[in-house]
């Protein structure tokens, strides 16, 4: 008996080693590319090889013909005792399926690659992708409710986005995790690759160097080689961040922020507009975030960019340049919530700053004077920086300034009908609506003012004034809405009208513990986390997310689809897999 | 000090003694004085802030290199060996050292110690006391680059 369980058990890590170390192959299995498109091929042997014991073949052909570019044989790599192939800026004209079988010493690899072709007529002339960062069904539906009303079972009025006229799902899983953060998930909608949590516009390989990973050509570069469009992109995050950096960069590391500006100096995209400016100035200035003394903003203005610095600057001037750079906070721009509805002093430092749907107007009116056309990425990123920490009102509210954005949009389409608008999130945070919570329900205990089913009734937000946004966001009968994943916190079943929450705080332990500030609320109670300990804050669920568009090309939009399968649909609808 | 201009002036004659006692109390009474920390808050840090960049408050330029006093939150370490940690007006929900989705707020005071002194819960205020120094400085373990920071620094829990 005792001989017989030996042999299985000494077998098993054997073919494990043999699973986890054989040569890997990128672009990985089940790439799909569009033709023409770039890319890097790299191979990664799992010791130091020989090249002429190294067979690659591409459905049978020699591998640097079919990719039409001459490759590098790494004997050693950097940082490894191991050999590599590397073919740069790589690409493969004709569509269909290929075959990639590698052999080295013995050991097979083999993954397959689908090149698909685009149509020779563009069917769109402009291209405008809204991402919801973190937009998830409770967002939407929250933002409808507080923006719109509810009454007797119906909705009193639609957001924009609710009647784009097609509509499918998006799954956001990463390569090396079921999971996704905003970085891989943006980076799949503009390369067409998936790739890892943390990753933009590269496959992760076993390289320690961040910027050293086998690329994947964005969009926006794709434009540039292939076409005389414009590019815009706009986010109120910093433009470093990871979904507006995703048009660009080239990074395995999203903080790579200092690069990143770099990487939109290279593509230099007509119109940028956000925060983060930072990273844009010198090392010496104070309020810099560089680690060297490149003034990119002193660049851009060499390259031809007006630059505005608030709202006032960017509504008087920011539609009469033909390449606009607009930074309007040093970080991250501030919730509309607090800009323009509490007063708090979370905005005192910038006081002028522009809405979401300010800069998506002058994005347009810059980007539309190209006869070529343009593809514009609008990003309200703070309904994710709002639900990490727990705060639903603030991401309602930036949900609400979405898809205000959203609504200028469908305008401007009207006039120009050759425009496809896609909208959606880049991954979902776990949250839901439950009902109602009444302050007027007897008693001090908040759990016992939560109502479900029946009991919930009706909310009592206002629009008066009719701007969109509910008069008061701290009603005595508001929105119930929870979180599926959080660390240790207090529910204090009330907005926060001071500043984002901040849930968690860790201590000497290295562990998160609830935030002591929230412990006397009137009300709050201590909810134990779910999460490890080593998590700050709420985190991205795995749940797909709605995708809707309307516009020449949007009906291939429909059932479930790969984040990565969005990129195909822009290129086809702007025939990016012709070579000009 | 006091001390030493005790000591020195015993030696002398009564009148000259008298004169010199008061000299020295009036010395001690100035090394004191200039001694005592100033408290500062993150108001304070910069005179104007914009998105082209920040200038240094006046306050900051006139207290350079003098011990100062701040009330902040002591932000997550990089390590736990730091030779600096990172204060900040209020208590983070990310640590900007431990997760790359998050940045640092932009008035920050980077604190190096003169003794290891053991991390402080983020939630709970402290009171630092230490030489105040501006302008940009890579730290050259960590290359973190800081505009404001305290040298030999301590700090106490009120």
């Amino acid at each position: 008996m005792k001989k017989i369980g030996f042999v299985p058990f000494c077998l098993i890590p054997i073919l494990l080693s043999a699973a986890i170390h054989a040569q890997t192959i990128y672009p990985i299995d089940r790439a799909t590319m569009v033709t023409g498109g770039k890319f890097d091929f790299k191979v990664e042997f799992k010791g130091v090889v020989s090249p002429s014991n190294v067979d690659i073949k591409i459905n049978g052909k020699d591998y640097q013909q079919v990719l039409g570019n001459a490759g590098e044989f790494i004997g050693r790599e950097k940082e490894v005792d191991a050999s590599a192939v590397w073919v740069r800026d790589a690409r493969i004209q004709q569509p269909g399926s290929y075959t990639v079988t590698v052999s080295a010493n013995g050991e097979k690899a083999e993954v397959a690659w689908e090149i698909y072709p685009t149509l020779k007529e563009r069917q769109a002339k402009n291209v405008i992708l809204f991402i919801g960062d973190g937009l998830s069904v409770a967002h939407r539906t929250g933002a409808r409710i507080l923006s719109k009303g509810v009454t007797e079972g119906k909705a009193n009025g639609r957001l924009a986005m609710d009647d784009l006229k097609y509509m499918g799902t998006i799954g956001t899983s990463s390569t090396d995790s079921i999971a996704a953060d905003s970085a891989n998930t943006m980076s799949a909608y503009m390369t067409g690759h998936k790739s890892a949590v943390n990753a933009l516009g590269v496959y992760v390989s076993r390289a320690k160097n961040s910027l050293e990973h086998p690329k994947q050509e964005t969009l926006a570069e794709l434009i540039r080689r292939n076409t005389k469009m414009s590019v815009g992109v706009v986010s109120d995050a910093e433009i470093e961040d990871a979904t507006p950096a995703a048009v660009v960069a080239h990074t395995r590391r999203r903080a790579d922020k200092p690069e990143i500006v770099e990487m939109f100096y290279k593509v230099q995209p007509e119109v940028i507009l956000g925060g983060g400016s930072a990273y844009f100035l010198p090392k010496s200035t104070p309020g810099s975030k560089r680690t060297d003394e490149t003034d990119y903003i002193a660049k851009f203005k060499q390259a031809g960019y007006a630059l505005v610095t608030d709202a006032t600057e960017l509504n008087a001037n920011g539609r009469k340049s033909d390449k606009l750079l607009g930074l309007f906070h040093t970080g991250n721009m501030n919730d509309v919530l607090d800009r323009r509805f509490l007063e708090n002093s979370s905005t005192k430092k910038f006081p002028n700053q522009p809405d979401l749907t300010e800069m998506t107007q002058t994005a347009l009116e810059v980007l539309s004077k190209n006869k070529e056309g343009f593809f514009l990425v609008v990003e309200s990123a703070l309904i994710d920086k709002a639900s990490h920490p727990l705060d639903w009102e603030r991401a309602l509210y930036n949900t609400i300034m979405l898809d205000q954005s959203v609504a200028i949009t469908r305008k401007f389409a009207e006039k120009h009908p050759d425009t496809l608008i896609i909208v959606t999130g880049d991954h979902t945070h776990g949250l839901s609506i439950v009902g109602t919570i009444d302050d007027s329900k007897p008693g001090t205990d908040m759990r016992e003012k939560v109502g479900v089913y029946q009991a919930a009734g009706y909310p009592d937000y206002k629009d008066m004034n009719h701007d969109g946004y509910p008069d008061n966001v701290n009603v005595s009968k508001r929105l119930a809405v929870f979180f599926t994943v959080f660390p240790d916190y207090y529910e204090t079943f009330r907005p926060k009208l001071d500043g984002l929450f901040v849930p968690a705080i860790k201590n000497e332990k290295d562990q998160y513990v609830a935030n002591q500030v929230y412990k006397d609320v009137p009300g709050a109670v201590l909810r134990e986390g779910n999460l490890p300990r080593s998590a700050d804050t709420g985190v991205h669920a795995v749940d797909e997310m709605i995708v809707q568009g309307s516009g020449p090309g949007a009906e291939q939009i429909q059932g479930y689809m790969e984040n990565s399968d969005l990129f195909k649909i822009m290129v086809r609808a702007l025939a990016l897999g012709h070579q000009r | 000090m006091i001390c030493l201009c005790l000591r020195k002036a015993l030696k002398a004659p009564s009148a000259l003694f008298l004169w010199r006692l008061c000299g020295a109390f009036l010395i001690c009474l100035l090394v004191s004085r200039v001694q005592a920390a100033e408290l500062m808050t993150f108001d304070e840090f910069y005179g104007k802030t914009g998105v082209l960049g920040f200038e240094f408050s006046e306050k900051v330029k006139r207290l350079s290199g003098k011990t100062v006093r701040i009330k902040g939150f002591m932000a997550p370490p990089l390590k736990a060996e730091s030779q600096f940690f990172v204060l900040t007006r209020a208590p983070m929900a990310l640590c900007p050292f431990c997760s790359s989705d998050a940045d640092w707020p932009e008035d920050i005071l980077v604190v190096y110690l003169t003794k290891r002194q053991t991390f402080v819960q983020n939630s709970r205020q402290i009171s630092v006391e230490g030489i105040l120094e501006y302008g940009s400085w890579t730290d050259p373990e960590s290359g973190f680059v800081s505009l404001l920071r305290l040298r030999q620094a301590s700090f106490s829990t009120p």
